[in-house]
């Protein structure tokens, strides 16, 4: 086994929520050509790794790198042959650069509400396979968003008014 | 309405509703003025939602879409122009108007906006095809050496993806690449790399001086390190000899950066010719990585010393500690490795403690590691024959549990090495697969799991107990495996014992819907119901050993000429067993024609061999010259009824010389005389030729072993190496080569007899011969069964080619087809005493054939 040096090394990203449903779904190269390969793959792998944080398992001759946070799952997959690290270092790079989009409050209605620099960004990391970028600072950097997009106040608001919504339901249970 | 509301809120999804036809109709806010940035941006956001959950477009549907968004080129948006870019890449495959575009990505690739440049090229070059590609060429050269870091970024990475459409037109930027390749900024030097290699791949000394060149500069990206140690360990693997580019991956286990260090230990870990004093740094580094506390590094480590240990086992033992504490890791894939990496390393003692461990999540790992685990057990089994029965526990175990055909053939593999291994394993192996096959939904495991019944059935001390799940399958299954039972069935009705109550299922299956089926079954029920032996031992138990594609050859050939005589089925070549048992386990290929079927297929077209009659045998190749002289001879000797074909392979290792109307003559000795020659037409540099030799066959069938001096003749022509330009005057020549040497085993094909009691039966005592011989000069019983092996050139039974160890006498049964289709069969008894005692019994159908073999080893 042998890799042959190409820049192409990266075979998807994945983002799924905490019933299996796609938020982000990008294949690269000729392993899931259609939604027909993606879907089965992508329920495989949610009942593998829902239940566990094991960051790392092989399936299906792939190797996928994940993490799960609060009601998102985030996937880098590769192939078997493919470092390891490498497809772990484009999974850090996804994740923390979606953390700074959202402020570090990474769930899935921040991620909805933001799609359209989630989008951008995983742009920027990769590109039809080629690394692109692993730094998520620069990452961010280069996303050059609105100053007005997230004013400070929506987002302590909305910050505010979830936790109200808790409080109040709380005190139903009560 | 407020429903909705809420529901959405639930989901938190609001792009659930989102269609791709509300999607489309917003493109009509692009027209508006002012333009609405958010708005729009928003518009492009959920079309690239539905491309991303999987949504098609139509190219309408596309196309219209692309129109509307040219008039957003108009507002300086960033975020805006920057989805523009992203869903004119998304869509592009969809239309082929994307072209329309062309300008104003152009445009913006060259314009003062820095945040537009590194998406305008990107979208552009997805838009672009090899005929459009020379229009930007110009641009694209300066792209990549634009001191914008993103810029030059984006257009080498075009560029690589462009090389698939485009390679002529990328070739030409080679120059600019390799200026980007010293860049300061570390993804640039990155991409350059790639590109650089991409572009250079069928140069391997321009690769070579590349990586040297790169490697003593150094470099500042992690990631074009592991690039780099990959394109030097592929150049390693091609041509060892390049100890600058060993150093170099051997230096990297000491760069800073974990996924550096890893790319080198498993690039040197993976290389083929590696000594253990050059594995070991490799090896530690991975042993750190086992103690972790990333998962991602600990998978990495334990999977990679996983496979060192299957090449080199004691170079691991050194990590046993850690991979001990690594067996209760939270990461079951990272236990498994752990476990099954201890199986492959430990000692004896630790075998059952590591399966206990390993049972208890079995069913939470996937597929892939099962089979890792069966491996490992198998490994083991062949290592440890004493913890067979062990092991054989474990294995039936996982055959009940769940898993894919992949898993569960591994799994009946290693079974079925178990069983033809030890005989005492045998009946509960036996039992455990009759067990399998009750609840076996893959034919093809189930039709081998019956024909293996029914091989070793019959030979155990209770046959009787098999037939149930044999019949078991014919009431319930479909045509392929009733048809594969049925031949089970019919082999235990062979067992006299038997016979009655077999012949009444066959019966019943006389019946059948499938013609197969019904096919054997009579015909079976009607050998058996003779009570016959001798047929039964011909008709079931030995079956057919022709070969298939040489029996349907002759047969269409034999309806062509004379249907008057009938088909003699001596005339058909038998089937060669092969000599190297091809590894279990492996993934089956597709099948190949063996080599002889190539032989007989070369040598039909030839005229001068229609005459002699069908193939009997081909040998392997016999080199006749030493590896380094300027002509390389072998021969390769074809055995027909009367005749023997030598065909010789010929090489010219001079450039500067062309040999015509070569021909090897053969000085006839022992009765073996040559009749005529093919010359070969003429032979250049580094094209091999042919030339054959017809030779009668001695009339004295007694005379076998013999060996036969030649000579090459030719005519020399000089050339020149370089114009071609061929000498028309040219100078015999003569070359002694090597002696031919011809055996016993030229004479013999190999043919297995899965039960050879009966077949020695069968032939009889009335040509039998026995022999007395002393073999002095052998020392160990393995080497004589090795020896006689080779030289009468018969197949093994039974497994007797293998010599129990410490034993002191052997048994070696063998079989064969002597020239001409007369059966034969040796029962060897080995004595170890002074050197090897041998009393050599031989039967057959012939007496001459039967003498031959019996007076061959002297």
């Amino acid at each position: 086994m042998t890799v042959d040096p190409s820049l192409y090394t990266v075979g998807g990203v994945i983002i799924l929520d905490n019933d299996g449903k796609r938020l982000l779904g990008k294949y690269f190269g000729d392993e899931f050509p259609t939604l027909k390969e993606q879907k089965p793959f992508e329920k495989k792998i949610f009942e593998k790794t829902r239940k566990r944080d094991d960051e790392i398992v092989l399936l299906d001759g792939q190797t996928i790198c994940y993490k799960t946070n609060v009601d998102l799952l985030f996937y880098v997959i590769g192939s078997q042959d493919e470092n390891e690290l490498l497809l772990s270092a484009v999974l850090n790079c996804v994740y923390d650069s979606i953390s700074l989009i959202l402020r570090k409050n990474v769930e899935k209605r921040a991620l909805y509400h933001h799609l359209e620099n989630v989008f951008l960004a995983i742009d920027e990391i990769i590109d039809q396979g080629i690394i692109m970028e692993i730094d998520p600072n620069n990452v961010y950097n280069r996303l050059a968003i609105r100053s007005e997009d997230i004013p400070l106040s929506e987002t302590n608001l909305s910050q505010f008014l979830e936790r109200a919504k808790e409080e109040v339901k709380w005190s139903f249970f009560k | 309405m407020k429903k909705m509301g809420k529901k959405e809120e639930e989901n938190g999804n609001p792009y659930q509703n989102v269609d791709r036809s509300t999607a489309l109709q917003e493109a009509k806010k692009f027209h508006e003025t002012p333009l609405r940035p958010r708005l729009c941006s928003e518009t492009c956001t959920k079309v690239i939602y539905l491309a991303n959950q999987g949504e098609e477009f139509t190219t309408t549907e596309a196309t219209d879409f692309f129109f509307a968004m040219t008039k957003l080129f108009q507002n300086k948006d960033i975020t805006l122009r920057r989805m523009c870019y992203l869903t004119i890449k998304e869509l592009s495959k969809m239309t082929e108007h994307a072209f329309i575009m062309t300008q104003s990505l152009t445009k913006d690739m060259n314009g003062s906006q820095d945040l537009f440049r590194p998406g305008a090229v990107r979208a552009l070059c997805s838009i672009t095809d090899p005929t459009t590609l020379q229009s930007i060429e110009r641009y694209m050269k300066q792209a990549i050496v634009d001191k914008n870091t993103a810029v030059a970024s984006a257009a080498l990475i075009s560029s690589f993806h462009l090389c698939d459409k485009a390679y002529d037109v990328v070739k030409r930027w080679a120059n600019e690449a390799q200026q980007a390749s010293s860049s300061d900024n570390q993804m640039v030097q990155y991409h350059a790399l790639g590109l650089l290699h991409h572009l250079r791949k069928r140069d391997p000394l321009a690769i070579e001086k590349l990586v040297v060149k790169l490697s003593r500069s150094g470099l500042k990206s992690p990631l074009a390190y592991t690039l780099l140690i990959r394109i030097a360990a592929k150049l390693l693997a091609d041509d060892d000899d390049r100890t600058a580019l060993f150093d170099f991956i051997e230096s990297c286990l000491r760069n800073k950066n974990e996924m550096v260090v890893y790319e080198a230990a498993s690039a040197i870990v993976n290389m083929k010719n590696i000594s253990h004093k050059e594995i070991a740094p490799a090896v530690s580094v991975l042993q750190q990585f086992c103690g972790s506390p990333k998962p991602a590094l600990r998978y990495a480590g334990v999977r990679s010393l996983n496979k060192v240990a299957m090449k080199h086992p004691s170079a691991v033992t050194a990590c046993n500690l850690d991979l001990e504490n690594l067996i209760t890791d939270s990461n079951r894939s990272i236990a498994t490795l752990a476990i099954t990496t201890l199986l492959k390393t430990g000692s004896e003692s630790s075998v059952e403690r590591l399966m206990k461990q390993i049972s208890n999540f079995m069913s939470e790992i996937s597929d892939e590691f099962k089979i890792v685990v069966v491996e490992a057990v198998s490994a083991l089994c062949a290592k440890y024959p004493r913890k067979h029965s062990v092991m054989m526990e474990y294995l039936s175990k996982m055959l009940r549990d769940d898993g894919g055909f992949e898993y569960k053939r591994a799994i009946v593999n290693c079974l079925i090495t178990i069983i033809s291994e030890s005989p005492e394993s045998k009946e509960l192996g036996l039992m455990q697969l009759c067990e399998f096959i009750e609840d076996c939904e893959h034919t093809s495991l189930a039709t081998r799991v019956i024909t293996l019944l029914g091989d070793q059935g019959p030979l155990c001390a209770n046959p009787s107990k098999f037939i149930r799940f044999i019949y078991n399958r014919v009431i319930l299954e479909n045509e392929v495996v009733r048809a594969a039972a049925i031949s089970a069935l019919a082999k235990f009705g062979a067992v006299p014992a038997l016979t009655d109550s077999v012949l009444t299922l066959l019966l019943r299956s006389m019946v059948d819907e499938d013609d197969e089926v019904r096919d054997r079954a009579t015909f079976y029920y009607h050998v058996l119901k003779l009570k016959d032996d001798k047929l039964n031992s011909q008709m079931i138990i030995n079956g057919l050993v022709v070969s298939l594609p040489a029996l349907e050859r002759q047969l269409s050939s034999y309806l062509e000429v004379c249907p008057e005589e009938p088909f003699d089925m001596k005339t058909v070549p038998v089937m060669a067993v092969k000599e190297e048992v091809e590894k279990q386990a492996t993934a089956s290929k597709k099948k190949e024609p063996s080599r002889d079927e190539i032989y007989a297929e070369e040598l039909s077209r030839i005229p001068d061999f229609q005459a002699l009659g069908p193939l009997f045998k081909s040998s392997n190749e016999q080199k006749l010259t030493e590896a380094e002289t300027e002509y390389q001879v072998s021969v390769v000797k074809h055995t027909f009824l009367k005749h023997m074909v030598l065909q010789f392979n010929c090489a010219n290792t001079l450039n500067d010389q062309v040999l015509k109307g070569l021909s090897i003559e053969v000085e006839g000795t022992d009765g073996y005389e040559p009749v005529s020659y093919i010359p070969t037409g003429e032979l250049v540099y580094g094209t091999p030729g042919k030339t054959y030799c017809i030779m009668d066959l001695p009339e004295d069938d007694e005379v076998c072993a013999s060996s036969l001096s030649c000579q090459m003749k030719f005519i020399v022509h000089d050339c020149d190496p370089n114009s071609g330009d061929v000498d028309a005057t040219g100078y015999p020549d003569e070359y002694v080569i090597d002696d031919i040497e011809i055996s016993v085993g030229d004479h013999i094909q190999r043919v297995l007899k899965p039960n050879f009691p009966a077949s020695w039966e069968e032939v009889g005592d009335e040509h039998e011969l026995e022999e007395t011989y002393h073999l002095s000069e052998i020392g160990t019983l393995e080497e004589a069964v090795k020896q006689i092996i080779t030289f009468l050139g018969m197949q093994p039974c039974e497994r007797s080619d293998k010599v129990p160890e410490g034993k002191v006498h052997h048994v070696l049964i063998l079989s064969g087809v002597y020239r001409g289709g007369h059966e034969i069969l040796v029962r060897s008894k080995l004595v170890l005493k002074d050197g090897v005692q041998m009393q050599l019994t031989v039967r057959g159908t012939d007496p001459t054939s039967v003498a031959v073999v019996a007076s061959a080893i002297a």
